[in-house]
């Protein structure tokens, strides 16, 4: 028991003064609890507290990682809006994506969902299939699309030889390499969400969906008008997971068009991590996490606002 | 309550599971129903399934016939000793065994530390318990990116640049844990603990003996989530790992493989599949606990 938590008991439990006899139990639990969770706020301290502090300082500094540094107030982030010119794009980039990838991404998972019916068989299986993608090392994912998306790789290869159609270089084309970023990273990510979907599915409330029968629900208008609404919060939940981590893509441009051609698949994260780890930007690349933080927050909020007008808690 | 199933009840007939409507006769309709169902989501699942097909193929073939013309999924000879060749031409077995140790490690830190500050939240008692939680909870907001940063430049200062321990340490202490810990120990009858209260057991000993061995479930799924984090991990080993040779894990491997010997795609497809193996098992093995702890908690480190 160092002198600090002893100080800290004291301040926790306040006076020493006995109340009752349960005042004494209290006290050994607080004492008790603070061991219990000591290593992990130490931990939380040490390596996310402080560093996001420090991100903060960095972030209006001149900061390279070994050399002078030098206190440049809101420069950063001046710099990066006027005067850098793949910051803007990264930034464009990063929109571009989460507007693509977001919505396919729900759309692909809540119909794979919506199809594992109960009755389908073998659905464990069919399942587990669309989910290990998610589970792979996402490297490994990108260097199974690259041989697909090759000049002369499979899909390249069998339209011609099938079709004798000639397709385009997929990776070489400023459209088309973010159209396969986006749709390589929903055939990665979108298992997850359909998990997600499968579980908000298997707990409808039969009778809601009896009713809506005998009212003469049926395909679409059941799905728009009854499923839909029902499985809400999980859609609601969906959509903001899945935006927080589309803002945050790295590795599927990274190692699928290295960011290319010229800037045209750089995202956010790509900027950040090139600035900071290739450049030694490191305050320029501090101040640009913190407007992509920014736009996390800001568009999570806008989510949570909105939801009042479409996501039903209770039936 | 629906009247069938009283009645299917009554007969001894099991009522039908999962939320999809009225067992239904089986009319004709119904029939091209299911057929209609079952083609979509076997296309589906077909369409879904080639990239990790035409992989594996790939992984089997010669180099030179790897973009052969028309594509074809085998090619003049299945060679299964791609997949041995891959360990003779980097040091992949240092890359498994890194990612292996640096997995475990990390994961065993997560569930001691997850496990005791969960104990902490989910069943003692103490002053200012929710605002601590509020702010372990806050800490959760803030992305992997805002913090590689700084965090880079902590390991700099703390000379940790290169080594095994920054691997481990700094991605260890997230709240996620501590939070899944927390829901679920919150859910343990009281009852079970009070005997051994009365008994004179402090906190500790009822943790270890009681509360640990009840807490099974949720440290399997903490387990998984952390287990396949740690095994995908690849932007932080990237910023914070220079020397690729003997610190490098799987991830790193593969991706840095593409730089080294960019025109063996026969052995990167290999290592590729390779790669997959131990997250697959664990897939395969544990899918009902992964659906639960997706459903109930949400999955982090992606």
């Amino acid at each position: 028991m160092t002198e600090r938590e002893c100080e800290a008991v004291t301040t926790l439990t306040g006076s020493t003064k006995r109340r009752r006899g349960g005042n004494q139990l209290r006290r050994i639990e607080t004492r008790q609890a603070l061991g219990f969770i000591s290593p992990a706020l130490a931990g939380l301290a040490l390596f996310t507290a402080f560093p996001v502090v420090l991100s903060i300082a960095m972030s209006f500094y001149q900061w390279p990682a070994i050399g002078e540094r030098e206190f440049v107030g809101l420069d950063n982030y001046v710099n990066l809006f006027q005067n850098h010119p793949d910051f803007i794009p990264a930034l464009r980039n990063t929109i571009v994506f989460t507007l693509l990838f977001v919505p396919l991404n729900l759309v692909v998972s809540l119909t794979l969902a919506l199809a594992l019916a109960p009755r389908i068989r073998g659905r464990a299986a069919f399942r587990v299939l669309f989910f290990l993608p998610v589970v792979t090392p996402i490297v490994a994912n990108v260097l199974m699309w690259k041989i697909l998306l090759q000049p002369n790789g499979l899909l390249s290869g069998a339209s011609s030889s099938l079709f004798g159609v000639t397709l385009p270089n997929f990776l070489a084309h400023p459209t088309w390499a973010m159209v396969m970023v986006v749709v390589m990273s929903v055939w990665a990510g979108m298992g997850y969400n359909m998990l997600i979907f499968s579980a908000a599915l298997e707990q409808l409330p039969e009778s809601v969906l009896e009713a809506a029968r005998i009212d003469g629900a049926h395909g679409y208008r059941m799905l728009l008008r009854v499923i839909v609404p029902l499985i809400s919060p999980a859609i609601f939940f969906a959509t903001v997971m899945t935006m927080i981590t589309a803002m945050q893509v790295f590795a599927q441009p990274q190692l699928l068009t290295g960011g290319g051609p010229g800037n045209s698949t750089m995202p956010l994260v790509m900027f950040i991590y090139n600035q900071a780890f290739t450049f030694q930007q490191m305050g320029l690349a501090a101040a640009a996490a913190w407007i992509l933080f920014a736009f996390i927050i800001t568009l999570t909020a806008v989510q949570f606002r909105a939801q009042k007008r479409w996501v039903h808690y209770e039936v | 309550m629906r009247s069938d199933v009283v009645e299917a009840k009554g007969v001894g007939v099991a009522p039908v599971r999962g939320g999809h409507g009225v067992p239904r006769r089986d009319t004709g309709r119904s029939t091209a129903r299911s057929v209609l169902a079952h083609t979509f989501v076997v296309i589906a699942a077909l369409i879904f399934a080639t990239p990790l097909i035409w992989a594996f193929f790939s992984a089997l073939k010669p180099n030179h016939e790897m973009f052969a013309s028309p594509p074809s999924l085998f090619a003049s000879e299945v060679r299964w000793s791609n997949f041995l060749e891959v360990f003779q031409y980097g040091p992949f077995v240092t890359y498994i065994r890194n990612s292996f140790l640096i997995s475990v490690a990390g994961t065993v830190l997560v569930l001691v530390v997850s496990a005791c500050a969960g104990y902490a939240f989910g069943r003692l008692r103490w002053r200012g318990r929710d605002l601590v939680f509020i702010i372990f909870l806050a800490t959760l907001m803030v992305p992997q990116e805002v913090l590689v940063v700084p965090m880079y430049q902590l390991m700099l200062w703390f000379g940790w640049v290169n080594t095994p321990q920054s691997l481990v340490l700094p991605f260890a202490f997230t709240a996620f844990g501590t939070f899944l810990m927390r829901q679920f120990l919150r859910g343990i009858p009281f009852e079970l603990e009070e005997s051994a209260r009365v008994d004179g057991a402090g906190p500790l000993r009822t943790f270890l003996f009681i509360i640990l061995p009840l807490a099974r479930p949720a440290l399997a799924v903490l387990t998984v989530f952390t287990f396949i984090s740690f095994w995908n991990s690849y932007l932080w080993p990237l910023i914070v790992i220079s020397d690729y040779g003997s610190l490098g894990t799987l991830p790193i491997g593969l991706a840095t493989f593409a730089g080294q010997f960019g025109t063996r795609w026969d052995l990167q497809m290999a290592a590729t599949i390779i790669s997959m193996i131990p997250t697959t098992l664990i897939v395969i093995l544990l899918q009902k606990h992964l659906v639960k702890g997706i459903s109930t908690a949400g999955l982090g480190g992606r």
